[in-house]
């Protein structure tokens, strides 16, 4: 065993050059407690207080193809080493490319932002993620790749609970795919945490289009932090089905919103406050939306 | 006499000296610290709140290659427990922490073994092969509830204080209104960057054991280890190198060090321990976790005639060095710049509880009590309708009444206030930031359905303590200026300060002055850096010193310049006649050289152009302040942002106003912290839930507004030469009674605040009512 003297507990480290040998050495691996180590954002933090003790540490990072962020066919492909920061600026044309750089600020902070990936986020799947509540909401699809084959896994398959996914020990999260947003889709985000950068407590995202008489269409209203796993909460767009953007129906689909979210409760934060906070931020997103600039 | 032409430093906003290696990257902090054949050791800490150590089995760990020793209680058996600072104080000696748990632990975090290795990541792994097995006791975790055993015979009310004077009952009994609040003020700490560090090093060719990466107080420190290891002061010496912060709760002496430098004796080889994170948000002292049940009798103006608290101090799970002191300065200062003329009592119950162990962090003791007081003016005010900047009015010392003295102590001194205006400063502010015109614009955005709002808090701070420092200064031939203090620098800008003093006294370069500082092989006498102290007391003792050297210097030059002593002046290390001073000159760096002990011009006098100084202080000295705060709270979520803050404080004299601002602002920062973010939580089992910078919350560079300084200088303090009052404490002191006084007021609930921290979560159950 490669003795290296560091503050983590001893691991053996792995630097696979392609996709086919990253794959190869999960195979290999996944059962001895191997882990894919993206932007090492999460992981490296919980390691050094141990928390974390991988055996082995397949480093993504130099795998040829896995950095990709383009658009076609209507989808936004972003490969396994795309930064966060990427998404600062528009990535994308359109409503998507605004939605994911006016989210990417609250992903914790810039230096933490040009190491830390996006798909590492989907694949670590904390409550409080802010990209696992942006692919709920959107119903991402997620591309896994093992020795065994390629899967696509939708949203609402691949969240399963408290940084629990679909993904097996051996698959490699490759990339995440977004649909891309009609330009008249509107979008609000709207998230609470205790300090700038802090993981949220809680947030909602949404987008709906306004049809040509006012009504509100095609909504989408996903909750974040406030639960085990980020999740729409349909009952709460059907509220807001052909009603107007208005201050009543906005409350009323909050409402809801917080009525059926069951929220984490734990020693500093109670559900309780978690379900107020959820109200008020499915508002305030919705709020968001309605008064956005449209082009 | 012609005015001096030298170059006046004390008042200047100079540069600091120290920055150079900071600010390059060359700094010394004790991790850069290391000795050749050192070993590393790691500390086995206790996971259960409390329990009986039923066994420790470090066989494994010790069959680990590289793993030196394994430590445990037994192995150290000689060594007692960590000792007060001031000395033996029997009636605590027994709840003293020892330097590895023996019977019990009482803390997660709890010391009770350690492991030394070749290299720290060996000695990491080995530590967690240490098997510790542990019969789990209940916990006590709130110093309100019914004391349990401590041990037999001994409960966990270590002490009960109580200060005051006249007669509480017979005030309240014909009282025109009586106030009453209940008040908690959470559990948070000074949390350095840099982690603690120590390096224990045996020297035998001198038989000299050292403590390196000591901070705060070397040379009490110096004191205490001989005392605990039994050998002679002169064989035992602390060095300080640079420290990234201290907050008080940095330089004490905890397990660790003593563990590192017995170590280092016994296993013949220098011994580095460098803390880690969590170690330090679990292990390092914690402050501030009080309980008030606080009354005020008054008169219909508002005026308080006299106070009454029962305290419940959570002082963790062992008295460390502090001893009483928190709690003891606690019930002292609580009446802050008010008079209260009928009578005072305060009485704490000194609690254990199975928590990190507490001890001192900035303004100890006055953070809490300026919020309790500053709660129950407002709740004065309040009940009788007053406006309460006029209740603070009427109850502040007025300047006629200076000096004030009142029966009650700090610091085991009776409290003195020297001189200030209370009155004048609080004036000073409300003009500044237009107190009407701010109040009326506030009160329009709250119609406009704004949750804004305003607060104050009143304090005096205390500063100076005594009784006595010392400082040797010497010049050396080219005309630098050794500066050797007996003080310390966790980070102040200490050396600055002191270089500007001598600097002015000699009449030389501020930059030419080397200040020494944190080595206790460079001088004798020495306290440190702590209530707010250096300044004061060590400025005033270089300047003794520096007073000496001058006068010595002239005394020179006058034989070489043919002239009179009174007819010359030393300008920019030069001496010249007064009445030519581009005429002939000698610089102090060859005065020095001819007072060299070769030197033919020696003649009778003693060598060097040096002296020592000293600075007895009669009291400490007690500067003055006041907060305003202003912020806007998210009724939908509870969160509080601070839109403004405003600090006025008197500071008698201001030897460098950047620093002293410095030193305001950092306070602040840390105040905020206090108020709204951090709080070391506990579960039901004891388990810290404040373990990483993710779950305790100092505040970022987002969440700290622009702070506004009024800085002033309108009292000098009579009791030393350049009236120095401190200023390190004062940032810090009335955060948590502004802020809390500002949040009453933008949800206008008066006295919907009763608990520090003020968390999102506490402030949304205040205004849905359910609290
Ligand atoms: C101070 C701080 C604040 C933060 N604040 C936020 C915040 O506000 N919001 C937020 O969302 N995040 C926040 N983060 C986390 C950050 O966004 C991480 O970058 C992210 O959670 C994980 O991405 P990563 O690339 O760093 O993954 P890593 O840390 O490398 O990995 C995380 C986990 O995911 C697995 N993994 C990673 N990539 C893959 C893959 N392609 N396939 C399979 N498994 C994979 C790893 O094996 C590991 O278990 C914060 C982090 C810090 C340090």
């Amino acid at each position: 065993m490669l003795a290296a003297a560091m503050k983590p507990a001893p691991f053996q480290y792995h630097a696979p050059r392609t996709v086919e040998e990253a794959v190869a050495l999960l195979a290999e691996y996944a059962s001895d407690d191997g882990r894919v180590l993206a932007g090492g954002q999460s992981l490296v933090p919980t390691m050094a207080f141990r928390l974390a003790r991988p055996s082995h540490l397949i480093d993504i990072n130099g795998v040829a193809g896995l950095d990709r962020l383009d658009a076609q066919d209507g989808r936004l492909f972003v490969g396994a080493t795309v930064r966060h920061a990427a998404f600062e600026q528009p990535a994308v044309e359109g409503p998507l490319g605004v939605l994911l750089s006016e989210v990417a600020q609250h992903v914790a902070h810039h230096p933490i932002r040009t190491r830390g990936t996006f798909c590492g986020s989907i694949a670590h799947a904390d409550p409080a993620s802010e990209w696992c509540a942006v692919a709920a909401c959107l119903d991402a699809e997620m591309m896994a790749i093992s020795t065994r084959g390629v899967r696509l896994i939708s949203a609402p398959d691949y969240f399963k609970g408290l940084m629990t996914t679909a993904l097996e020990d051996d698959e490699l999260l490759a990339e995440v795919r977004l649909p891309m947003l009609k330009p008249d889709v509107r979008f609000g985000f709207s998230e609470f945490s205790r300090r700038s950068g802090d993981f949220a407590i809680a947030m909602a995202v949404v987008v709906y289009r306004l049809q040509d008489d006012g009504v509100i269409a095609e909504s989408r209203i996903a909750v974040g932090g406030a639960e085990a796993s980020p999740r729409r909460i349909v009952e709460a767009e059907y509220a807001l089905k052909g009603r107007q953007p208005s201050p009543d129906a906005f409350m009323l689909a909050a409402e809801i919103a917080a009525k059926k979210v069951d929220p984490l409760d734990d020693e500093n934060i109670s559900a309780g406050y978690r379900r107020d906070l959820v109200l008020a931020l499915t508002r305030r997103a919705l709020e968001q939306a309605r008064d956005r600039a449209m082009p | 006499m012609t005015e001096s032409r030298a170059t006046k430093w004390i008042g200047m906003p100079v540069e600091r000296l120290e920055d150079p290696p900071l600010v390059t990257g060359r700094g010394r902090f004790a991790g850069d610290i290391n000795f050749p054949r050192q070993l590393h050791m790691r500390m086995v800490r206790s996971n259960h709140a409390h329990g009986r150590i039923v066994s420790i089995d470090a066989s494994e760990a010790r069959a680990i290659p590289g793993v030196v020793a394994v430590w445990t209680a037994h192995d150290i058996a000689d060594i007692g427990p960590i000792d007060f600072r001031e000395g033996s104080i029997e009636k605590l000696a027994p709840y003293r922490q020892p330097v590895l748990a023996t019977e019990k632990v009482r803390y997660v975090g709890d010391p009770v073994a350690a492991v030394f290795a070749e290299d720290p990541y060996i000695a990491e792994d080995a530590a967690e092969l240490v098997a510790v097995e542990i019969e789990p006791l209940p916990p006590l975790l709130d110093a309100r509830a019914e004391p349990g055993e401590f041990s037999p015979g001994k409960n966990t009310e270590a002490a009960y204080l109580t200060q005051g004077y006249g007669d509480v009952e017979s005030v309240f009994a014909t009282a025109h209104t009586i106030v009453e609040l209940d008040l908690t003020s959470g559990r948070h700490s000074g949390v350095p960057l840099e982690t603690r560090g120590a390096l224990g090093r045996y020297d035998a060719s001198r038989d000299v054991l050292e403590l390196h990466g000591a901070s705060k107080v070397p040379h009490r420190n110096k004191e205490l280890i001989a005392r605990m290891l039994g050998r002679p002061p002169s064989s035992v010496s602390c060095f300080e190198s640079h420290v990234g912060g201290g907050f008080g709760i940095r330089g004490e002496i905890y397990p660790e060090d003593i563990l590192v430098c017995v170590a280092a004796m016994r296993l013949d080889r220098p011994v580095k321990w460098i803390e880690d994170r969590r170690e330090h948000l679990i292990a390092a002292n914690h402050s501030r976790n009080q309980h008030h049940k606080v009354r005020a009798a008054c008169t219909e103006q508002g005026e308080i005639l006299a106070l009454d608290d029962v305290i419940h101090h959570d002082n963790g799970a062992y008295v460390r060095t502090h001893a009483t002191r928190v709690a003891m300065m606690t019930c002292g200062v609580l009446p802050g710049p008010y008079r209260v003329p009928g009578a005072y009592r305060a009485v704490c119950h000194f609690r254990l509880t199975n928590k990190t162990p507490a001890a001192t962090y900035r303004a100890p003791g006055r953070f809490e009590t300026t919020f309790v007081r500053e709660r129950l003016v407002d709740a004065i005010a309040h009940k009788l309708s007053l406006d309460p900047m006029d209740v603070r009015r009427i109850n502040a010392v007025r300047v006629d009444e200076m000096p004030f003295k009142r029966p009650l102590e700090a610091l085991g001194e009776e409290i003195h206030f020297d001189s200030g205006d209370y009155h004048k400063l609080l004036d000073k502010l409300l003009d500044f930031v237009k107190w009407d015109e701010l109040n009326a614009e506030l009160a329009k955005r709250r119609e406009n359905g704004e949750m804004v709002g305003a607060g104050l808090a009143m304090f005096v701070e205390k500063a100076g303590l005594g009784p006595v420092d010392g400082v040797r200064i010497q010049v050396d031939t080219s005309g630098y200026v050794e500066v050797i203090t007996g003080g310390s620098s966790i980070g102040q800008g200490f050396e600055t300060v002191m270089a500007q003093v001598a600097a002015e006294t000699l009449g030389a370069d501020y930059k030419k002055m080397r200040v020494i500082r944190g080595n206790t092989e460079r001088i004798e006498h020495g306290i440190g850096a702590h209530a707010s102290r250096a300044t004061v007391m060590t400025a005033s003792a270089t300047r003794e010193a520096a007073l000496k050297v001058r006068e010595k210097a002239l005394s020179v030059a006058a034989e070489l310049l043919q002239a009179p002593a009174d007819a010359l002046d030393i300008v920019d290390g030069e001496v010249v006649r007064r009445d030519n001073p581009g005429g002939p000159s000698i610089s102090l760096g060859k005065i020095a050289a001819a007072l060299s002990n070769t030197s033919k011009s020696l003649g009778e006098r003693d060598p060097g152009l040096s002296a020592d100084g000293f600075f007895h202080a009669e009291h400490q000295v007690y500067p003055y302040g006041n907060h305003l705060a202003v912020v806007k709270v998210d009724p939908a979520t509870g969160g509080v942002a601070v839109e403004r803050y405003i600090v006025a404080y008197d500071i008698g004299r201001a030897i460098n106003p950047m620093l002293v601002k410095g030193q305001i602002a950092g306070g602040f920062a840390q105040g905020l912290g206090g108020a709204l973010y951090e709080e070391f939580t506990y579960n039901a089992n004891g388990d810290p839930l404040a373990v990483t910078f993710a779950d305790y919350l100092l505040p970022t560079v987002k969440e700290i507004c622009d702070i506004e300084i009024l800085l002033t200088e309108d009292h000098p303090s009579p009791l030393n030469p350049l009236g120095i009052k401190g200023a390190g404490e004062s940032g810090v002191n009335g955060v948590g009674g502004a802020i809390a006084s500002a949040i009453d007021n933008a949800i206008g609930i008066p006295g919907a605040i009763t608990q520090l921290p003020v968390t999102p979560q506490r402030l949304k159950a205040i205004l849905d009512g359910k609290r």
